[in-house]
């Protein structure tokens, strides 16, 4: 190659490089607001907003109206870094420790609830209203991680199979292994999904560490179908979900009967589904927030810790994510009243969760998969 | 010639930057205060050892099936001339961005226990049962990676095929050789440098395949991909992530390394004709048949699992497509249609530029060496000093498509600093995946220029600016755009490189398409599919659009 030739090539390079950075910088798009120094600008009455960064999972949703209140009583503006699923967001959160990518990180849910503690990502801050919020969910006493919202990882079943088939849907655990029920059930992998690990757990609450595999054994005997994810397991294997499936039973959440019916343009007044809600057959996943160490704009965290336990974002906790508000004065929107809460889920505490999450989910693949 | 150096280096530094320094950030960490025992005691479990073999099995048996299933479309669309054929190439592109998710849905539709296949063959034959279970075996990973990589041998040796002057062939059946001894002497060994090429990509893709073993194979068939997502995320055991992320590595490198001697024993200067010269229209009826007949067939292959998916978008007429511009819920994550494809187009547009200006870099830097080099040029040049040296460039191009996505973008969040959550880091990751195909795309018809023609040209008094516009660039531009293609099809289906970076919302279509299946309902299932079926439509379009793009005058 000549040198003419190179200098060409070497411009072209140059402004190839120059527009994929301009068009790789965020235009007009409405989040992105220039970060003002606190220092700078002529008008000294307004101070110019400040920012705040979430870092959370892909699920994380909230009402913009709610979030604008938010930003504009407190005179900020929220980024919303959305960072993989629970367990991904949370290994980046971890692995930036020190040089931390948000100001808040919200999504630590009960089975990876030690993991961040002993990461000591958090800094302790206790909302004025903790108070208020149940034992039961408050499972850090230091809070460093506050609940915000949970739910129940549950069977649901199709009704109109079980209908139509004229047998009784399952009611526990156990009925799962029973002939009636062969070759009707998926579960998620716990090895790759949240769901299909907060089942593992239901069945170890249930049965206890020394049985819960002989549980599995016997669902593998009875036909059990594994698939990777949620998404799978819901739209691609479920007799009701996508097409082509024709499981009548799958591990998903208390409130999907529910989300079908909001989801269904006013075509449902019942659900087409319902749930196994026997004692253990659930495992209630709880959900945190919590200030980062480190964070640039920590006095806004702390505040939207608050905010989240405030009855505004309470109240939309349930259309947007579909899961319960921890604050139990909180009003729940009309549809949820398809949404069924198990009595006595499966209890399995975080310290035990991570200390045998390795090994549990080692044997439950030699277990099923093998 | 430093200034050819300094060029040559771009790619490097890019690879530098935002490949090898994270790498080497995230291997650092996972390595930090273990001991070397514990990690050959990892090597030497039984465990991994079957996943490997497992990994390479599967891999190798995909790879060999879309070879033979996509070289008779490479020959149809390389030496026919006929209407459409634009359309059919864009066409075929289309599986190779579509989310592994939808996919599936789709392959579930079809072939599922109450899928269309089975129903219809329970009527037919009034069974019982379904009589089709091909979901979660290596059936439906290999019918996946066939459908997924198709284009990828299609494009590649289709491309390198248009510009094969016929007359090599022609010579041979002239001194007697039959149509079959011709294809086996001649036209298949100068065939050999692309048909390697696409192999490798082909075999890269599904020796770290994710998705597609995961959801069509099932959980029982895990890779090494799955194995390390596995360990980083859910067990979050670095050491171990990182040395089989390692593991992964060794293997592309020396898959690549043995490629390039290969490939540079393979390849040889040849007489490249334009398209123009090359082509013909179906002539005689059996030629009509046979084509049409294996369009057909690829047709139905490709088309079948798209067109179900469209099919199942109208289900409620335009409503799901209605539904997907009306923010319901007043969400803060609701993302309209139109910037969702804004976003897609805009980070596969800036791939588009920033993957094909290095990879050409990437390619000539590599050519450089195997050219017959003036004693100017050889005292110049430090890359030539080193032959062996551009044998392991040419494999460490390729390594970014060997690397676990999860590995390295835990790797961008130690090493990038601010730039961490910029969403810039969107087309570089992108970028990283998509220039290995322009390097291979490139690169086989770069060797193939017969040195003399531009000798030829240099002794007629061409500058060296027109030899390269007048040499060069014809008979280059239809594997540049090849590559261009590939690169922007990648981005526009993100290939998990969305893990690779905590994002701010600038959400793409898949991204959107991601959300909606993430909660239950009807709507949310339809909009997906809305939003596959515009995934479609848009990329379709821009590929067609892109493929009429011509360089000058140049009928390529």
């Amino acid at each position: 190659m000549s040198k003419s030739n190179l200098f060409l090539l070497a411009l072209l390079v140059l402004v190839f490089v120059l527009a994929g950075c301009a068009a790789a910088t965020p235009t007009p798009a409405p989040t992105a607001t220039p970060i003002t120094a606190p220092t700078a600008g002529p008008r000294p009455t307004v101070p110019p907003p400040g920012e705040l960064v979430l870092m959370s999972h892909d699920s994380f949703a909230a009402s913009e109206s709610v979030i604008k209140e938010f930003e504009t009583v407190n005179n900020v503006k929220l980024k919303i870094l959305k960072s993989g699923d629970a367990g991904t967001a949370l290994n980046k959160a971890i692995l930036a420790k020190g040089n931390p990518l948000a100001d808040v990180f919200f999504g630590v849910d009960n089975t990876f609830l030690s993991r961040a503690l002993q990461a000591d990502l958090f800094e302790a801050y206790k909302p004025a209203s903790a108070s208020q919020i149940p034992a039961a969910f408050a499972l850090d006493p230091d809070f460093r991680l506050t609940p915000v919202d949970y739910g129940d990882v549950c069977l649901n079943y199709d009704r109109a199979y079980f209908q139509k088939k004229g047998i009784e849907p399952p009611q526990t655990l156990d009925d799962l292994t029973k002939p009636a029920y062969k070759g009707l059930v998926v579960v998620e992998n716990p090895a790759t999904s949240s769901p299909g690990l907060a089942f593992l757990l239901a069945t170890i609450g249930h049965f206890g560490k020394d049985k819960y595999l002989d549980f599995w054994k016997a669902l593998r005997a009875n036909d059990l179908l594994v698939t990777e994810g949620w998404e799978d397991a819901y739209y691609a294997k479920s007799s009701w979900g996508g097409k082509g499936g024709d499981r009548p039973i799958v591990v998903s959440y208390a409130t999907s009967p529910a989300a079908e019916v909001f989801f269904s343009e006013g075509k449902l007044t019942e659900p087409p589904t319902g749930n196994v809600l026997g004692d253990g057959a659930c495992f209630r996943q709880i959900e945190f927030v919590g200030v980062l160490k480190g964070a640039k704009n920590a006095a806004a965290a702390k505040k939207f810790v608050e905010f989240m336990l405030s009855t505004k974002f309470q109240e939309d906790v349930p259309t947007q994510m579909f899961v319960f508000p921890v604050m139990p004065s909180t009003k729940l929107p009309d549809f949820f009243k398809f949404a069924e809460t198990p009595k006595k889920p499966a209890v399995v505490s975080a310290a035990d969760i991570d200390a045998h999450r390795d090994a549990w989910i080692k044997a439950w693949t030699e277990t099923v998969l093998r | 010639m430093k200034l050819a150096n300094a060029l040559f280096i771009l790619p490097l530094a890019f690879l530098a930057a935002f490949y090898f320094y994270p790498l080497a950030a995230i291997l650092r960490i996972s390595f930090a205060g273990e001991s070397a025992r514990g990690v050959w005691e990892l090597f030497t479990d039984a465990y991994y050892a079957r996943v490997l073999g497992w990994t390479i099995f599967q891999a190798a048996l995909s790879t060999l099936l879309t070879l033979v299933a996509a070289f008779p479309a490479a020959y149809i669309l390389a030496r026919y001339d006929f209407r459409g054929a634009a359309l059919l190439r864009a066409l075929t592109t289309i599986p190779f961005l579509m989310p592994t998710i939808v996919v599936a849905t789709a392959f579930s539709a079809l072939l599922g226990p109450r899928g269309s296949v089975n129903l219809a063959l329970m009527q037919c034959f009034q069974l019982e049962k379904p009589p089709l279970a091909i979901l979660n075996t290596l059936w439906a990973i290999l019918l996946a990676h066939t459908f997924y990589n198709f284009t990828i041998v299609m494009r590649i040796v289709g491309g390198f095929w248009a510009n094969l002057d016929p007359q090599f062939e022609n010579a041979a059946r002239v001194l007697g050789a039959s149509r079959a001894r011709a294809f086996w002497h001649v036209t298949l060994p100068l065939l050999a440098p692309a048909i390697v090429a696409a192999a490798l990509l082909v075999f890269i893709f599904d020796f770290t395949s994710f998705g597609v073993v995961l959801i069509l194979g099932g959980p029982r068939l895990a890779t090494l991909e799955v194995e390390i997502y596995r360990q980083t995320v859910n067990l979050f055991n670095l050491p171990t992530a990182a040395a089989l992320s390692l593991l992964q590595l060794v293997c592309t490198f020396a898959l690549m390394f043995a490629y390039t001697r290969l490939q540079a024993r393979l390849a040889q200067p040849l007489r490249l004709r334009p398209q123009a010269v090359v082509r013909r229209h179906l002539q005689s009826a059996g030629e009509r048949i046979g084509v049409g007949g294996y369009l057909v067939a690829m047709l139905f292959f490709l088309m079948t699992p798209l067109v179900s998916i469209v099919v199942a978008s109208f289900a409620e007429g335009l409503g799901y497509y209605a539904e997907l511009f009306v923010n319901r819920r007043g969400s803060i994550t609701f993302v309209p249609p139109i910037d969702a494809v804004r976003h897609s187009l805009l980070f596969a547009g800036a791939t588009v530029l920033l993957a094909t200006a290095l990879g050409l870099i990437a390619a000539y830097s590599l050519h450089a060496n195997d050219r017959q080099p003036s004693s100017a040029d050889r005292r110049h040049s430090f890359l030539r000093r080193f032959p062996s040296v551009i044998h392991v460039l040419d494999a460490v191009y390729m390594l970014p498509l060997g690397t676990s996505a999860v590995t390295l973008g835990f790797g961008f969040i130690l090493a990038l600093g601010d730039l961490r959550a910029s969403v810039a880091l969107v087309p570089i990751a992108h970028t990283l995946v998509a220039f290995p195909f322009v390097v291979r795309s490139v690169l086989p018809i770069l060797r193939s220029i017969q040195p003399h023609l531009r000798q030829a040209a240099q002794a007629l008094g061409a500058s060296p600016a027109r030899v390269w516009r007048e040499i060069d660039l014809p008979i280059i531009a239809r594997a540049v755009l090849v590559g261009a293609v590939f690169a922007f099809t990648v981005s526009m289906g993100e290939f998990g490189a969305t893990a690779l970076v905590a994002r701010p919302e600038m959400p793409t279509i898949p991204v959107a398409i991601y959300r909606f299946l993430g909660q239950p309902g009807a709507i949310n299932f339809g909009q997906a599919l809305a939003l596959a079926t515009i995934l479609m439509l848009v990329s379709a379009a821009a590929i067609v659009a892109m493929e009429r793009w011509r360089v000058g005058d140049a009928e390529f």
